[in-house]
This record gives structure tokens, C-alpha cells and sequence, in this order.
């Protein structure tokens, strides 16, 4: 009876699916570190295309290109600034933390590595804010 | 003794679908795990699915989502949870059968070919002397292929073509005392984008395995060893 309606189920999540990085609930530091990389990863590309897009500005003529430099001086865009800046600082350290983990260097360190790189990058954040603030 | 509420993933195509929790208040004493209290709950609901076996850690088939976190249900004590709440899940990255059960097909489809022995010689105590009948100390591999390091990985949720932690990490055994093993076949195994470069370091399979594997970092050695050998 139960054979003849069995059917295998479906996967119960399907094989592509980028949000499951971000499930955090009891993950580890470690996996904390995973997510955090790949969102200021994220914040990076982003800057990336909007930098493309100030810069082609250049293009368009000298008024057009000060009129977006002088938008570009708010001071929103300066907080976002320092967002950057944090976002820069975590993942270069942390980068630098998987490559040296790919070269099985301080892997059994790796947690301790994570917070360094968390703690330098807050500290340096904040100077650069109190620069540019 | 104390009461503690389980929410417990219910699942049966067809029967319990969709899925939804069944909560439960249960009493506890110091000593019971979360699979003592799956096994009280099945008295009174026979449909209630959850693979075991050995009740003591070795066997790797009561693995499971507690808290959201992968363990071995037979040697997760209930009140060093110290939750009011337990949420008891299927493991992540695996078919859904039922309930709490998932099924390990993809595990093995992956974790056999690698043909990693399971049983060794001993190369602790060189000074331990086996009695006249036993030729030496034979000791088993720590992985007890229980699935918990591909349920935790968010490469492996994310892509099921990775050859994910354990496969991996027996394949790093086999590198590291290759005993007549095919390296190059191993090295062919592992040195693509679905074997071992396809990690991104999130080392949640380490931190959950419950044996000591440690599937991140035997990752991160063929990485090296891979690295060292094409120079
Ligand atoms: S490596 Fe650890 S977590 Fe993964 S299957 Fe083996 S024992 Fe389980
Ligand atoms: S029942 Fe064997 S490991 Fe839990």
C-alpha cells in the first residue's frame, strides 16, 4: 500500500539558493565571517558601478561632471562613505585571513583571525569617520 | 526535572503536507538527551519519524537541527541546551523523507567513491602491546558519516553539484595515508571547481562535526597539497 504511493520527495530546497547563506541561527563565527564577507562583497560591486557611473559623468561635459561631484558632497553620501570604508576594511583582512587559511596557515586560528579583522576594521572605521565626519 | 516546550518539523508527503510543528511540553531530568524524549513522544504518536541507532555517538544516523544548529540528538543533552524552547528539524542540503528523517543518498552518492578505508591500523600508543591473538590495534575512521558538515555548509546549500565536507575530508584521509590508494585518481577527484576550490572557508562543517574531523581544515590541507605539488 505505502509503495504504491510513495512518491520520493522534492528536494526539500532546491539546489540554487543563495539566500540559504544567510540563514544565521545557529551558525558559528565563523559563519558569521562567511556572510559578512559576501555582503560587503555585495557593497563593493555596488560602489564599483557607481563609481563607473560618477566617472562617466567625465563624458558628458564639465558641468555635468561638477554638477555629480558636488552631489557626491552630501553629507549622506559621505556616511555611506564611511560604509564603504567598513566595508573595504572587513573584506580585504578577512581576504587575506581565507588565503592564508588556503595555505593551511592559522586555520585552527581562523575564529581568532575573523574577530582581529573585525576589531581592525571597526577601529579604523572610526578614524576614518572622525576624519571625515 | 524540569518542563521544556519541543516544537517539533512534522512532514509526510501527502499526510502531514504542508509541513507544520507539533509542540509539546516534557518533562526532563538531568540526563535526558533529545532522542529520549523523541522516543517518549513516539509511544504516544507512532507516525512520528526519526532514524537511530547506538544511542552513544557513533552510529551518525540521529543527526538532526536543534536550535537551528546540526547535532547528534543522542548525545545532546536537553538541559544543557538551557532553551525553554527546543526546535527539533530535519537536517539541511538533503531530500526530505519524513519528519525529522532525510534521505542520505546524496551524502554517499558523493562520500563512497573517495574509497576511503574505514578501519586502519592504530598509530596511537607505539608502546601498546596487542594480545597474542590480535595481530595489532586496528582503530576506525573518526567520520561517522552522519551528514552534519553538508547540512551546515552554505556551499552545499547552494550548489549540489559541490562535492561537499566529508567527501572531502575522506579524501584528504586517503592523501594523507594513501596505503595503496590511486592519488592522481583522488587528486583528479578533488582538484576542480566542485571538489575542494569550490570552499569558501565558512568552516561550519568543523564546528559542527561531532567527531573531530575537522572537514575545513583537511579542505585547506589538499588545497596546500594541491598548490605545493604543481610548482
Ligand atoms: S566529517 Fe564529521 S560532520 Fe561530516 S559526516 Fe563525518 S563525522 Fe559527520
Ligand atoms: S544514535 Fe548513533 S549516533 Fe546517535
Amino acid at each position: 500500500m505505502v509503495s504504491e504511493t510513495y512518491r520520493r520527495p522534492e528536494p526539500r530546497q532546491p539546489s540554487r539558493r543563495v539566500w540559504a547563506w544567510f540563514r544565521l541561527r545557529g551558525r558559528g563565527a565563523s559563519g558569521w565571517a562567511f556572510v559578512l564577507h559576501r555582503l560587503t562583497g555585495v557593497v563593493l560591486v555596488f560602489y564599483l558601478l557607481l563609481h563607473f557611473y560618477v566617472l562617466s559623468n567625465l563624458a558628458r561635459g564639465p558641468q555635468a561632471y561638477n554638477a555629480i561631484i558636488s552631489a557626491m558632497k552630501s553629507p549622506w553620501v559621505t556616511l555611506l562613505e564611511v560604509g564603504l570604508i567598513a566595508a573595504v576594511l572587513f573584506h580585504g583582512l578577512n581576504g587575506l585571513r581565507l588565503m592564508l587559511m588556503g595555505l593551511q596557515i592559522g586555520v585552527e586560528q581562523q575564529e581568532a583571525m575573523f574577530w582581529g579583522a573585525l576589531v581592525v576594521s571597526a577601529l579604523f572605521t572610526v578614524v576614518a569617520a572622525a576624519l571625515m565626519l | 526535572m524540569a518542563t521544556v516546550t519541543f516544537k517539533i518539523y512534522r512532514y509526510k508527503p501527502g499526510a502531514i503536507d504542508p509541513p507544520r510543528y507539533d509542540t509539546f511540553r516534557v518533562e526532563v531530568e538531568d540526563h535526558t538527551t533529545v532522542l529520549d524524549v523523541l522516543e517518549t513522544l513516539r509511544l504516544d504518536d507512532l507516525t512520528l519519524t526519526y532514524r537511530h541507532s547506538c544511542h552513544h555517538g557513533s552510529c551518525g544516523t540521529c543527526g538532526m537541527l536543534v536550535n537551528g544548529r546540526e547535532v547528534l540528538a543522542c548525545v545532546t543533552n536537553v538541559l544543557a541546551l538551557k532553551t525553554d524552547e527546543v526546535v527539533v528539524e530535519p537536517l539541511r542540503n538533503a531530500p526530505l523523507v519524513s519528519d525529522l528523517v532525510v534521505d542520505m543518498t546524496p551524502f554517499f552518492e558523493k562520500y563512497e567513491p573517495v574509497g576511503m578505508p574505514y578501519i586502519r591500523r592504530s598509530e596511537y600508543l607505539p608502546e601498546a602491546r596487542p594480545p597474542e591473538a590480535v595481530g595489532e590495534y586496528m582503530r576506525f575512521e573518526s567520520c561517522l558519516e552522519c551528514g552534519l558538515c553538508l547540512s551546515a555548509c552554505p556551499v552545499v546549500a547552494s550548489d549540489a553539484h559541490y562535492l561537499g565536507p566529508a567527501a572531502l575530508a575522506a579524501a584528504a584521509r586517503v592523501v594523507q595515508e594513501p596505503r595503496g590508494h590511486d592519488l592522481p585518481a583522488i587528486f583528479q577527484m578533488v582538484d576542480n571547481d566542485e571538489g575542494c576550490w569550490r570552499c569558501h572557508a565558512a568552516m561550519e562543517c568543523s564546528s559542527v562535526c561531532p567527531n573531530g574531523v575537522d572537514p575545513g581544515g583537511m579542505i585547506m590541507f589538499l588545497r596546500k597539497m594541491l598548490l605545493t605539488q604543481r610548482r
